[in-house]
């Protein structure tokens, strides 16, 4: 794969993983372009789509577009396979995933990204031993926030203690 | 200082803006606040303004300068500001700039260190947007962590080797052996991790392919437990990573046994399911990228064909690319689901009709050519515009290499003139004219036939000037207006030439198309007897005319009423038959009307051309088929004078320019007074 981008009905980018080295004003010459050729679709039509010299493969959930492009050699059937998955996974872990969770959590539904496709390829097919990596990390980031607001006197350990300097 | 917001309050504010000003003026707020807070020592909420950076970042504003704390952050013992800066990393910093350099140690140390979350991050960023100069760097810690670290980070650490592998294409040799070892593995990521490893490795490098030769049947083994221990969506990714791995081996013989293999899973597998016909799909491509035998060949064209009658329209869209391809080599496979494809052209979504249209195109031979083209046509009547050039074009090779008689081929050009004239290239006038003028039998219903299409309609350019030059080569026949092949009909001289007057006066017509019209109203003062004065007169209105090139042609004629009445008559005889492939003519320019170039150099390249699918965008429109030139050069002889070899003397074709013509009218009448 060398892009995902995912953007709003009305053209508003929601995300956007690149896999190749381009620079910002290409990314964004590029993210414009494929954003109207892909509005710019009527409803029923076909999921995959010949744009420059790549293969666009889009779907619409609900009021997102999830575009991937991807390589000559590459799977179109699978791809789709590999957008569903992801909106799978968005959906287990914010509970009934829509729009508004992407804006946001926005970094959430990036970690997520990397937990799944690694380098542009997939890199675990199991929906549960993903869910499960997230979760384990999600947990370590509290840990350590937890650690830091201890530390900075903001958080109490032991809210009977009469002692604790910390007010409650 | 401004308190910072939280990152979700920033969102809802930016949101909440009504116009772009008023957004803008909100995050150029919060960008300063940020940037005084990198500025500041460690505090706690480095990892929110970050994240907030990045929020605006992707809404489209500079953030250039986070680069720098995404570097500090990546380096901070916390987690939290760890995830933060790596995703920041990834998505501000590329190969290209300067401060990616600076994580690399910094992913050194992660990479080895003890929480494999961490190594995580690392290895996700290094697959990311890893340079060339970082992956040489970091390759033989990558290596030590595929061979020997838990199946999470071996799964990250493979694809993690197929980016370094497609970065630096020589470090592929550090990953064989780990490769190779990787196989082996239980665990589905880190097999898959590895198939895709393995493929990257044979593609870069065929002498790889010799040492994973032995594992083709491991893998074969691998994928056959995956689909007879039952199907479950989990495994569907790593299914098909086997098939990818035959397309890259050359075939062998125990190829073949193993494809055979290959099959027999495709067969078994689920199609009700997209990710069952993935999986199909994929074993098709491999079937027909390896030199298999024809019978696995065919059994994957019906796949293909099952495929097609699908009902969802990407799988139908699929199967038409896939067929596209092979359509060339297994014609015949191809030709037993045109059927299917046919109707495919009927279908509502654009991409679809395009695939069946050059795969209708491809498939249509001498002996379906009757049937397809009925078909064909009537997809040209409702394609979508920007299909159409392309069809027509499409259905005159078609109709250039089966006509199965000269009538068809010229009803159906004529048909894709009615209904698709504003699309089709220039050269299909002069085509037209030379396949009409070869078709002598059939002068009378041709000409019949245009004009009364041009009494239906005269906006399609294309069509008006055929007809136009028709009716002028043949307003005899018809005026005789006895013709076997159509119903009677009685015209007049009047109606004709009120027919071209139309044409010649309709705003509609471009200046090529008036030429047309004027040229032949003046050829019919031949063939006609009545109204020789009403001729006269149209073409001395049109000495006046704005247009240069009416006006010159229009002056030409009118010498030739007055001073040179004895040689019109030989001037504007029937035409010669325009032969294919007559040397010494050039690109028809049209520029003066005396010198009205056969456009035969288009002829020329008659068959190539047709076949080749270019745009001509340049070639002036319609260039002008009168030729005066061909007519003077047969009759030079028999009229009176020499005068007229001067005439001829003074033309070459290739040097004209357009005032040239002009001075040669001066010289004739210099001579000749």
């Amino acid at each position: 794969m060398q892009f995902m981008l995912l953007f709003s009905r009305q053209g508003k980018l929601r995300l956007q993983k690149w896999y190749v080295p381009l620079s910002d004003k290409e990314k964004k010459k590029i993210t414009r372009e494929l954003v109207q050729t892909v509005l710019a679709r009527k409803p029923k039509m076909c999921s995959f789509l010949e744009w420059r010299d790549l293969k666009v493969v889009y779907k619409r959930y609900a009021s997102l577009y999830f575009c991937c492009a991807i390589e000559h050699q590459d799977n179109e059937l699978i791809t789709l396979e590999i957008i569903h998955r992801y909106v799978e996974l968005l959906d287990k872990y914010f509970g009934s995933v829509c729009e508004l969770d992407i804006i946001f959590n926005f970094e959430k539904a990036y970690f997520i990204l990397d937990e799944f496709l690694l380098g542009g390829e997939p890199q675990e097919t199991s929906k549960k031993t993903v869910l499960k990596a997230i979760e384990q990390a999600d947990l370590l980031q509290e840990n350590v926030d937890f650690q830091m607001r201890l530390f900075a006197g903001t958080v109490c350990e032991s809210p009977n203690n009469p002692r604790c300097s910390v007010e409650h | 200082m401004s308190p910072s917001v939280p990152l979700q309050e920033m969102i809802r504010a930016i949101r909440s803006a009504r116009t772009q000003c008023e957004e803008r003026g909100v995050i150029q707020r919060e960008c300063a606040a940020i940037r005084a807070q990198f500025r500041q020592a460690d505090n706690g909420g480095r990892s929110h303004n970050l994240a907030k950076l990045l929020y605006v970042h992707m809404l489209g504003y500079p953030a250039h300068f986070g680069q720098m704390e995404c570097v500090r952050m990546i380096a901070s013992p916390r987690y939290s500001e760890k995830r933060v800066g790596y995703l920041g990393a990834m998505m501000l910093l590329d190969e290209k700039q300067d401060a990616s350099l600076l994580i690399t140690n910094s992913i050194k140390n992660d990479l080895s260190h003890s929480n494999q979350y961490v190594q995580s991050l690392a290895l996700c960023t290094l697959a990311c947007m890893g340079s060339a100069e970082m992956c040489r760097d970091l390759a033989p810690e990558i290596d030590r962590l595929l061979r020997a670290s838990n199946s999470y980070i071996k799964k990250k650490a493979a694809l993690c080797a197929v980016h370094i592998v497609r970065k630096v294409h020589e470090l592929g040799e550090l990953f064989v052996p780990a490769a190779r070892s990787l196989l082996s593995e239980k665990n589905h990521g880190v097999l898959h991790g590895a198939v895709v490893l393995i493929i990257e490795l044979c593609e870069q490098n065929p002498e790889t392919l010799e040492r994973f030769r032995k594992t083709v049947p491991d893998l074969v083994q691998i994928m056959k437990g995956l689909v007879l221990s039952g199907y479950s969506p989990e495994h569907d990714v790593a299914g098909i990573s086997d098939p990818f791995l035959q397309v890259s081996l050359d075939p062998w013989d125990q190829i073949a046994a193993c494809v055979c293999d290959a099959v027999q899973v495709a067969t078994n597998t689920d199609s009700t399911k997209t990710v069952g016909n993935a999986v199909l799909y994929e074993t098709v491509l491999t079937v027909l990228d390896i030199k298999s035998e024809s019978g696995l060949r065919v059994l994957a064209v019906n796949i293909l064909g099952r495929f097609l009658l699908n009902n969802d329209r990407n799988i139908r869209y699929i199967a038409m690319t896939s067929l596209q391809k092979i359509v060339g080599t297994d014609h015949n496979a191809v030709q037993r689901h045109r059927g299917t494809i046919v109707d495919c052209l009927k279908d509502q979504d654009a991409s679809v009709k395009r695939r069946a249209l050059e795969l209708s195109l491809a498939l249509v031979s001498a002996s379906n050519i009757r049937s397809m083209m009925k078909e064909l046509l009537l997809f040209l009547s409702s394609c979508p515009p920007e299909l159409r050039a392309h069809a027509a074009s499409g259905i005159f090779n078609a109709a250039e290499r089966y006509a199965p008689s000269q009538r068809w081929h010229i009803d159906t050009m004529l048909h894709v003139l009615i209904t698709a004239g504003g699309d089709v290239r220039d050269e299909t006038v002069p085509n037209l004219i030379q396949l009409i003028t070869n078709a002598s039998e059939l002068h009378c219903y041709t000409v019949h036939k245009l004009y009364r299409a041009l009494l239906l309609d005269i906006s399609q350019q294309s069509l008006v000037q055929v007809a136009c030059w028709c009716i002028g080569e043949y307003g005899d026949l018809l005026l005789k207006g006895d013709c076997q092949e159509t119903e009677p009909v009685q015209v007049t001289e009047d109606d004709a030439l009120d027919a071209l007057e139309t044409v010649l006066q309709s705003h509609m017509s471009s200046p090529a198309t008036r030429g047309f019209a004027l040229t032949a109203t003046m050829k019919l003062s031949t063939r006609i007897t009545d109204n020789v004065d009403r001729i006269r007169s149209i073409v001395s209105i049109y000495g006046s005319c704005i247009d240069v090139e009416l006006q010159q042609r229009a002056v030409e004629y009118n010498a030739l009423f007055r001073k040179y009445d004895h040689m019109r008559a030989a001037v504007l005889e029937r035409m010669p038959v325009i032969e294919k492939n007559s040397p010494g003519h050039t690109n028809g320019e049209s520029t003066g009307e005396a010198v009205k170039d056969v456009p035969t150099a288009k002829m020329k390249q008659g068959e190539p051309l047709l076949l080749q699918h270019e745009d001509r965008s340049d070639h002036p429109p319609g260039p002008a088929v009168d030729c005066l030139v061909s007519g003077l050069s047969v009759h030079a002889a028999g009229t009176a004078g020499g005068d007229l070899l001067d005439l001829l003397g003074g033309f070459e074709p290739a040097e004209l320019s357009p005032g040239e013509p002009l001075s040669v009218t001066h010289t004739h009448t210099h001579t000749l007074v």
